[in-house]
Order: structure tokens, then C-alpha cells, then sequence
């Protein structure tokens, strides 16, 4: 993967262990998690208000820092931030530009002259979240808003917010994860987050090529058959298959993996009655998820858009509010 | 610690102010988190108010955040009626400074537009830092800024002086 050592070099906590920065669920203390699942529940309120925005983060300046194409992360943080009043810049760097890590904290330095707050980031390469995070330590807030095949932090809690809220308790909850999760990001960062929350089960499917044994080392179970892996299961997540990723040796055509893999009213039916079925979008129909399940009674893809607004805003609010700036 | 209040003879007293003034069928009550909340439970109940209660947790709405950030057990607010052209009640267990009270009603006004809201505290102590006074008190009660006054509950509700702890 990355190389990146979490621990004692934890750039996600200040010196006084408070959290400062939101880079990855690796190394996030199980109470930080928690604190922000609660608090998004208390934001998930506003959205039905007559005024949907609080005062909390009046008068501060964030930054959409994209360095690759993301319209919905994009535009639930602009939403976000501006439903905490915050103001929003939204850069959107070129890819190529952005290869070296020396351009990248050019551009930050850049921003850091005009006085903003904090960085939510997206980056092709992993680390680039934490390159950043380091470089401005107490300065400014950074949230790592997907960097390579690394994290996706704020994906595994809104799916963990969804899960627990709408499922039940995740000590209570055997889980399957389908589709690629070897050009993943969304999947590692659920795996850990359902490992730090208690998840008892969690199990994987997909073919060889996508779902390599090695994940059996994070305490899943692998499994390439859908008659094994999805009896019992209470929630099923189906993963987007990384069209645009997806190097073609892997797989000999969707087609192929829809009917092998993909998760129809039929396959579905192996789970566990009311099973909740969730996906982290843009959905693949027809691919990794049959139009039926989708639009179905059982699947909360909606809810997940809804939740991933109030988790959001619990990320922020929670640390912004960490004081960083001397006094 | 202090026990000498008599928590419910209060409420008593606070129940009998409000009951001349209050349509039990219209006038909403709207407790603050933790206390008032705990408060406005018993006022609701005594005074036999047909609108459910409802509840607001301030934290989002503070003018110390930048300070202090974030509470680290937010609530969710819950106003289970329509706050437009509403006469409320806003319940709270202690007036001090006067800026918990400020932030509810920014709060309450993102909900619409309210008729009227009257504040009503458990326990005044008469040094606010805002023009923001109670409309009914049951207890008047001069502290310096060494002691803190604290409703502790929620079963049974006891009201405690003590001195301050240092550095908040």
C-alpha cells in the first residue's frame, strides 16, 4: 500500500491527542468514531428545518481541494460547510500538476497566505492527504476526501452511520461486501470501520482477480461463490466496479461479472430476510447491482446520500472546533 | 454540595405562575438540554400542556465554539410542532450569563417564525452579560462568579451551590 505509519506518528491527532485531522479510519480511536457517528445524528435533524444551516462555523474558509473528478463527494462537503455556514472555495487542480507533492503544498501554501481553515482534499495518490496534514500540523484542518486506493474516511462513516441506524447495532450485524474490492478504497475503510465498531462477520465476494486471499489478513472471510457468502447476511454492500480502474485482464466482461457476481432479486433472496442492501455510488446498474435492487424496498443507496450530508458535518464541526490557533 | 432547595416546591411555584397565562391547548413549551429540559418535563406535566415537548440541544448555535469547539455529547433537537405564529415557552434551568439562552432562540427562529416565546428559568442569578431576562423565575439568586449553581437529575432533581472548579 502506502508505506504510511499510523501509531505514534498519528498525523490525525495534535499533541494533546486531540483529533485535528480526518485522513483515514486506520488509526482513528474507536471513541473519535463514535463521537462523530452521535453528533451526525444530531445534524441529520437540520435538513428538515425551515432554515437548514447553523451558525457553527460562521466567519471560517474551506477549502474543496480536487485533484481529480468527484461531483458528489464535491458537492455533499460544499453542502455541508455551507449548512455550518462556512465559506467554501471549491479548486478543482489538474491532475498533472499535481504528480509532484512539491505542487501540491505550493497550492496550499498559496491558500494557507489567504488565511482559510482547513483542506478537504481529494488526490489521485495515496499519502497525499497525509503530506498535506503534516505539512500544515495545527494550521489548518485537513480531511481526506479519497486519495488513490488508500481512504475514504468519510465514505466508511456515513455507511457505518447507515448500517447502525438503519440495521441495528454492528455488534449484531454479519456483513457482505461484493464486488472489486482490490481497486477499493471505499472497502478497506468499511472493513476497519466495522472491525472497530464490532462487527462480528464480515465477509467478501468476487472473483480471484478482484478479491486476492490476502484480504483474509484484515479478519474478513474471502469468498468467491454468492451461494456461500451471502446466506445469513443482514447487510449486503455491492462495491462500483471501477470500470474506469479496471485493467481488462482482470475480468473478461461485465456482462460476465454481473451474471457471476452481481447482485440480482435472486442472489438477494440468499440473504438474511430485510437485508439492507447499500452502495457507495455512482452505481453501475446492470453491473455490480441489478435496476430491481436498487430501486427496491431493501436498498438505503438514498439514505447513505442523506447520511454522508450529516456525518459530514459532524467531521467538520468536530474539527474545526479543536482550537488550534494560538490564542 | 447543598441540599437545602426544595426542587419541587419550586417547580410548584413556577407551575402556578405560568397556569393564568397558558392555553393548554395552544402554547408550546421548549426545554434546553440537560436541565432545562429536566425542568420543563415537570412544568409540562403540571400544567397538563397538550403539544409534545420539545427539546433543543444549543451546541450548534454557541458563541464559544471557536473557544471550545464542540460538546462532546450533542443532542438532536426535536421541536415536534410548528414553531410559525407559535406562543412558546423556553425552559431553561439556570439564567447566568444569558448566552445559552441568546443561541436558542437564533435556534428557534430557524425553525420559522414564532408569535411570542416567554423565557422561564428555574433559578436566576441576576448577572447577565446580555439584555436577556427572565419572564418568570422561582428563585432569585445573587452568586459570585467563584460558585456555580447546578440542577443534578434527572430522578431525583436536586439543585447544588458549589465553588468552581478551576480552569473552566
Amino acid at each position: 500500500m502506502t508505506g504510511l505509519r499510523f501509531g505514534d506518528g498519528n498525523p490525525q491527532y495534535d499533541r494533546q491527542g486531540r483529533l485535528r485531522h480526518l485522513l483515514s479510519i486506520e488509526g482513528l480511536r474507536e471513541i473519535d468514531l463514535l463521537q462523530i457517528l452521535d453528533t451526525a445524528e444530531s445534524f441529520l435533524g437540520i435538513a428538515q428545518r425551515a432554515i437548514k444551516k447553523t451558525p457553527t462555523l460562521r466567519g471560517r474558509t474551506l477549502v474543496n481541494l480536487f485533484f481529480e473528478n468527484s461531483t458528489r463527494t464535491r458537492s455533499t462537503f460544499e453542502l455541508a460547510a455551507k449548512r455550518l455556514s462556512a465559506d467554501v472555495l471549491n479548486i478543482a487542480a489538474s491532475q498533472s500538476s499535481a504528480t509532484k507533492g512539491e505542487s501540491l503544498l505550493d497550492t496550499v501554501d498559496n491558500l494557507m497566505a489567504m488565511q482559510v481553515d482547513g483542506f478537504i482534499v481529494r488526490h489521485p495518490e495515496a499519502g497525499a492527504a497525509h503530506l498535506l496534514a503534516r505539512h500544515l500540523g495545527d494550521r489548518a484542518l485537513v480531511v481526506n476526501a479519497g486519495d488513490g486506493q488508500h481512504a475514504h474516511p468519510t465514505q466508511a462513516l456515513l455507511d457505518v452511520f447507515t448500517i447502525r441506524r438503519l440495521a441495528g447495532p454492528v455488534e449484531q450485524q454479519v456483513v457482505c461486501i461484493l464486488g472489486d474490492l482490490l481497486h477499493s478504497r471505499v472497502a478497506r475503510a468499511l472493513i476497519h470501520a466495522l472491525s472497530i465498531l464490532g462487527c462480528p462477520e464480515i465477509r467478501v465476494l468476487g472473483p480471484r482477480t478482484l478479491v486476492p486471499p490476502e484480504f483474509a489478513s484484515l479478519g474478513v472471510q474471502v469468498h468467491h461463490d454468492p451461494r456461500d457468502a451471502l446466506p445469513g447476511a443482514s447487510v449486503v454492500y455491492a462495491l462500483r466496479l471501477q470500470r474506469e480502474r479496471m485493467e481488462s485482464h482482470r475480468l473478461p466482461s461485465l456482462d460476465e461479472f454481473h451474471r457471476r457476481f452481481g447482485l440480482t432479486p435472486e442472489r438477494l433472496a440468499l440473504a438474511a430476510p430485510g437485508a439492507l442492501v447499500l452502495h457507495p455510488g455512482p452505481i453501475n446498474r446492470g453491473v455490480e447491482i441489478g435496476s430491481a435492487v436498487v430501486d427496491g424496498p431493501q436498498s438505503v443507496i438514498l439514505a447513505q446520500v442523506e447520511h454522508g450530508l450529516a456525518v459530514r458535518m459532524a467531521v467538520l464541526s468536530l474539527l474545526a472546533g479543536v482550537g488550534g490557533h494560538e490564542d | 454540595m447543598n441540599s437545602r432547595f426544595d426542587v419541587d416546591a419550586l417547580l410548584n411555584t413556577l407551575a402556578e405562575q405560568l397556569r393564568p397565562l397558558v392555553d393548554p391547548a395552544a402554547t408550546a413549551m421548549i426545554g434546553i438540554f440537560t436541565g432545562g429540559v429536566w425542568v420543563a418535563r415537570a412544568l409540562h406535566h403540571r400544567l397538563g400542556l397538550v403539544l409534545p415537548l420539545g427539546e433543543l440541544d444549543i451546541s450548534f448555535y454557541r458563541d464559544d465554539f471557536s473557544r471550545i469547539g464542540l460538546h462532546p455529547e450533542v443532542r438532536a433537537s426535536r421541536l415536534p410542532f410548528d414553531v410559525e405564529d407559535r406562543d412558546i415557552l423556553l425552559v431553561d434551568d439556570v439564567l447566568y450569563t444569558g448566552r445559552t439562552v441568546r443561541a436558542a432562540l437564533n435556534e428557534i427562529f430557524d425553525y420559522g417564525r414564532p408569535r411570542r416565546i416567554r423565557l422561564v428559568v428555574l433559578v436566576d442569578r441576576c448577572s447577565r452579560e446580555l439584555p436577556i431576562a427572565a419572564d418568570f423565575s422561582a428563585l432569585q439568586l445573587r452568586l459570585d462568579s467563584h460558585h456555580e449553581i447546578k440542577l443534578n437529575g434527572p430522578e431525583p432533581l436536586r439543585l447544588e451551590v458549589q465553588a468552581r472548579e478551576s480552569g473552566s
